[in-house]
C-alpha cells in the first residue's frame, strides 16, 4: 500500500489537527515527548514544566532546563504566519487525558482523500485492513497513546529542587533577620533567672497533688 | 447467562447490625478505660494528699519562703 502522505517534519500536535505523522520510526523520534498543545486551555504537565523552566533566569535549574530548552525552542520555531488561531470553544474539542479515553472528537477530522478512502475501507470488515492501515486509522483518531501520556516527565525533580532552593533561601533570610532585626534577648531567658523562677514555683507549691510540686521532695530538697 | 439479582433492601440495617455493637462496645471500653486509668487514680491522689494536710504548716512554709506580699517572712 502506498503511504498516505509524505512525512512532514516533526511538530507538536495541535487540537485543530496539525500535520503530525508518526510511523515505524517512532522509537527513533528526535523529539521524545509529543506536545499536544492547545492554545488557551490548560496544558499537560509536560508543557507546563517546560514553560516554567525556560522562564527561569540562569539558576540552579539551568542544568535541567538545558534538557528541555531544546524542545521549547522547537515549539517557538513553528509557523507564525497565522497570528493567533482562534479556537471555537463551543464545539467539541480533542483532549489527550488519562481519564478521558474517548475524546469528544477524533484528532484529525479534516481528511485528505487518501485518508477518506481509508475511512471508507474501515466501514467494511476489519480483517481486511492491514496492520499499517490499522495503525494509520489509530493515528487519525488519537494524537498520543496512553504510554506517551503516562511517560514520566521528571517534573518532580524540578519541583523538589525548587522546594529545597527556596527553603535554603528562607534560611538565609532568617539568618539575616536574627542578626539585624531581632531585639536583645529578655533577661528572663538567662539560666539564673530561670532557676529563680523554678525556686519560686516550688515555694508557692504549684500543683502539689499530681503536677509540678508533687514531683519535688521537700525534705531532701531534690527531685523525686 | 443470567446474573443474580443484587440485594436491594435492608442495606443500612445490615450495616448497623454489624457496626453498632462494635461501636457501642468500643465507646464503653473507652469510658471504662478513662474511669479506671485516670479518674480513680486522681481521686485517690487527692484523698491521700488531704488525709494528713496541715494547712497552717503549709502557709508558714510559704510565708518563710517569701512568696506573699501581705505577710512578710517572720524575720523582717
Amino acid at each position: 500500500m502506498q503511504p498516505l502522505s509524505p512525512r512532514p517534519p516533526v511538530e507538536p500536535c495541535s487540537v485543530l489537527g496539525g500535520d503530525r505523522r508518526r510511523g515505524k520510526e517512532a522509537k527513533t523520534d528526535i523529539f521524545p515527548r509529543k506536545i499536544c498543545s492547545f492554545p488557551g486551555a490548560s496544558l499537560t504537565p509536560a508543557t507546563t514544566m517546560l514553560r516554567l523552566t525556560s522562564a527561569r533566569v540562569g539558576s540552579l535549574l539551568a542544568r535541567r532546563a538545558a534538557a528541555t530548552t531544546t524542545s521549547s525552542v522547537r515549539m517557538e520555531s513553528h509557523d507564525h504566519s497565522k497570528v493567533s488561531e482562534t479556537v471555537d470553544m463551543s464545539r467539541p474539542l480533542y483532549w489527550d487525558r488519562l481519564d478521558t479515553p474517548l475524546p469528544d472528537k477524533p484528532y484529525r477530522d479534516v481528511l485528505t482523500d487518501a485518508e477518506k478512502s481509508l475511512k471508507q475501507k474501515e466501514k467494511g470488515p476489519w480483517t481486511e485492513l492491514s496492520k499499517e492501515e490499522k495503525v494509520a486509522l489509530y493515528h487519525l483518531m488519537f494524537c498520543q497513546t496512553y504510554a506517551e501520556m503516562k511517560h514520566p516527565t521528571s517534573e518532580w525533580k524540578t519541583v523538589i529542587g525548587g522546594i529545597f532552593f527556596f527553603l535554603g533561601f528562607t534560611g538565609l533570610v532568617f539568618w539575616w533577620q536574627r542578626i539585624y532585626v531581632y531585639p536583645p534577648r529578655p533577661r528572663t531567658f538567662e539560666s539564673e533567672w530561670q532557676a529563680m523562677q523554678l525556686q519560686r514555683m516550688l515555694d508557692m507549691k504549684i500543683n502539689p497533688i499530681q503536677g509540678f510540686s508533687a514531683k519535688w521532695d521537700y525534705e531532701k530538697g531534690q527531685w523525686k | 447467562m443470567s446474573l443474580q439479582k443484587p440485594v436491594m433492601r435492608g442495606l443500612l440495617a445490615k450495616r448497623l447490625r454489624f457496626h453498632l455493637p462494635i461501636a457501642f462496645s468500643l465507646a464503653i471500653a473507652a469510658a471504662l478505660a478513662f474511669k479506671f486509668g485516670v479518674t480513680e487514680p486522681r481521686k485517690k491522689a487527692y484523698a491521700e494528699f488531704y488525709k494528713n494536710y496541715d494547712n497552717v504548716k503549709e502557709f508558714n512554709a510559704m510565708r518563710e519562703a517569701g512568696v506573699f506580699e501581705g505577710v512578710r517572712p517572720s524575720g523582717e
